[in-house]
């Protein structure tokens, strides 16, 4: 966060109270900053208002699949009598390309407690967690302190600011292995489980943690809820530019061979030129750039003629991909796709979690593939062998999206640099047979 | 000649492992944050790990009877995670990110020159126990990679160059 921006809490709500040397934000100069002002107003209202708020507000998920965080809250179950119920927040930042939440948690840990007593109101829960990857050291330290700090004030724990309301906040700290983000693998590891997926439904909001009602919200999601609260829907609405039908700001990024690689709180249906030439100064001497992922690694790639489209869900989706985390990574004219796919691949299939056979023995195939074709060993029929795996690897396949994620930037790698494919494919298949069409790849 | 069979049974101290009670203790005390006490299975591996440096069998035992489930389940956990190890590793674990940008910003010379330095590969153990090389998904510096951590530090913009001064401190 470099550049200097002039950042007001009317036009930065994530980000306008960091410090210029980086350091956190305790709880006195949270205060100061209208922190906690959020809480206090949504503990004057009826949790049902908080929910209508928030998706009047029209906040989509920012953890990469943009479910409307509001509506996500109305799916709490209305039996009162299901008192048992569960806050999580996904803070196990893992998504190859991906590093907003880590900032976030790092120097403004008060924001995310403050959005979680606030969500934990709405969704009536009493008990919640934050699922953090056990590599963000600095992050959990931060967060228990301020958590305690919290605490010693009145804002967590038993009847919270004299409202009636209780809820205690634990951080639970992951112990690797990517798949931990997906919402019911989440679930599972927090039980103390193999984090395999479950199958939906029943969702988390009928039969969570434990099997009680349980909300999973990503970080910045709930980081934007205080603002939320604090000044309005209508200005909430108001801080989208280019036509975006979605609401707020992001963190947005651009990383790769670019002269600036970071991260800024952007109005959503900020263009992608404009991140990538005004914020990240544009590709490093003598790259251009090739192709692009906007919004992590299981986005499908696009090419520099999208770079003017608004990034905000419905545009990106349009163009044929996903606005993801919103963390673009550019990729210059000297990196071989092939080679990138199979980076990307072998990521994939080593976070597979095992427990769907399609993704389990698909992905490995696919990386095989992509290593014979990175070594000029590929052969003929080798691609459509890739482009059938798109397909069986497609959503309605698996029981979560790490298959489908994982196909994304092939299929979108095979379609827009195709001629890359078949300068790996050597000479004459010399594979025994082919069964219905697909080459068994012997090594 | 029938020999009577002997039933080898898994003890506490199959492998002169024993718990100690300040661990015990501090799992105790994580079981009480969730509603079910398996819920302290991994922070109780981690726990034994940080004392141990590793997860020998009989500690396995050990959090499957203060849990109240199954060591095959404790094992099941143990074995899935990354950050848990189920054979001895070295004093201090150097985790390099390989994930899409930094192999966009060269993590491949990093690790062939930690390979060079160390003269072992990733997953290996250097023989006087010092260090051991694994790689990692995204570690979340994107903006600043290649990077790596050490035990808990992060280290950032590596170029081949600086890293044997990083490793000098890691004795």
């Amino acid at each position: 966060m470099s550049l200097s921006i002039n950042k007001t809490a009317e036009s930065h709500p994530l980000t306008w109270c960091l410090r210029e040397d980086e350091q956190p934000v305790w709880l006195d100069e949270y205060r100061r900053k209208e922190g906690y002002v959020g809480v206090e107003k949504a503990l004057a209202m009826h949790p049902d208002e908080v929910v209508g708020l928030v998706k009047d507000a029209g906040l989509r998920g920012r953890g990469g699949a943009g479910f409307p965080t509001g509506l996500k809250w109305s799916l709490m179950p209305k039996d009162e009598s299901m008192n048992i119920r569960y806050m999580i927040c996904n803070a196990d930042e893992m998504e190859p390309g991906t590093y907003k939440d880590r900032l976030l948690m790092e120097q403004m840990p008060h924001l995310l407690v403050e959005g979680m007593i606030i969500a934990a109101h709405a969704i009536k829960a009493y008990r919640g967690y934050i699922f953090l990857r056990g590599e963000y050291v600095e992050a959990a330290e931060n967060l228990r302190k301020a958590i305690e700090e919290a605490k010693s004030a009145g804002l967590l724990g038993k009847d919270i600011l004299g409202s009636g309301k209780d809820f205690e906040l634990f951080v639970h700290t992951g112990a690797g292995r990517y798949i931990c983000g997906e919402e019911t693998a989440l679930i599972n590891s927090l039980e103390g489980r193999r984090a395999n997926p479950r199958s939906k439904p029943p969702f988390p909001a009928v039969s969570g943690a434990w099997g009680k009602p349980t909300c999973v919200n990503n970080v910045e999601s709930i980081c934007n809820v205080p603002s939320i609260l604090n000044r309005g829907v209508d200005w909430y609405k108001g801080l989208t530019v280019n036509g975006s039908n979605d609401c707020g700001t992001k963190l947005m990024g651009f990383s790769g061979r670019v002269n600036n690689p970071g991260l800024w709180e952007l109005p959503m249906g900020t263009t992608a030129r404009e991140i990538l030439e005004n914020y990240a100064g544009g590709m490093q001497e003598g790259l251009d750039l090739k192709t692009w992922q906007p919004g992590g690694a299981g986005t499908d790639f696009l090419l520099p003629e999208h770079l003017d489209l608004p990034m905000d869900f419905e545009h990106i989706q349009k163009a044929g991909s996903r606005l993801g985390t919103a963390l673009a990574m550019a990729v210059d004219h000297k990196i071989n796709m092939v080679s990138l796919l199979r980076n990307l691949e072998e990521f994939f299939a080593r976070e597979s979690c095992g427990w769907c056979t399609p993704c389990r023995d698909g992905l490995p195939w696919s990386v095989k593939v992509l290593r014979a074709i990175e070594h000029g060993e590929g052969q003929p029929g080798d691609i459509e062998t890739l482009e059938q795996l798109c397909r069986s690897l497609a959503p309605g396949h698996t029981f979560c999206a790490h298959a489908p994620g994982a196909v994304e930037p092939l299929q979108s790698a095979i379609k827009y640099f195709r001629e890359e494919f078949e300068a790996g494919i050597s000479g004459q298949a010399n594979n025994l047979r082919e069964i219905r069409g697909i080459q068994p790849n012997q090594q | 000649m029938n020999q009577p069979i002997k039933i080898v049974t898994v003890s506490d101290d199959s492998d002169g492992f024993v718990l100690s009670d300040a661990d015990a203790q501090a799992i105790e005390h994580e079981k009480h944050h969730y509603e079910d006490p398996r819920a302290a299975s991994i922070e109780a591996l981690k726990i034994v790990q940080k004392s141990h440096g590793w997860v020998p069998d009989g500690a396995i035992k050990a959090i499957s009877d203060l849990l109240g489930i199954p060591a095959s389940d404790v094992e099941g956990v143990a074995t899935f995670y990354s950050q848990i190890y189920r054979q001895p590793v070295g004093k201090h674990i150097i985790r390099y990110c390989d994930s899409v940008v930094c192999h966009i910003t060269g993590f491949e010379d990093i690790v062939t020159e930690l390979e060079k330095q160390l003269k072992i590969k990733p997953g290996q153990t250097t023989p006087d126990g010092r260090f051991t090389l694994l790689p990692t998904c995204c570690l979340g510096n994107c903006d600043k990679g290649p990077t790596m951590m050490v035990n808990d530090d992060t280290h950032v913009r590596l170029v081949p160059s600086n890293l044997a001064n990083i490793l000098e401190q890691y004795q």
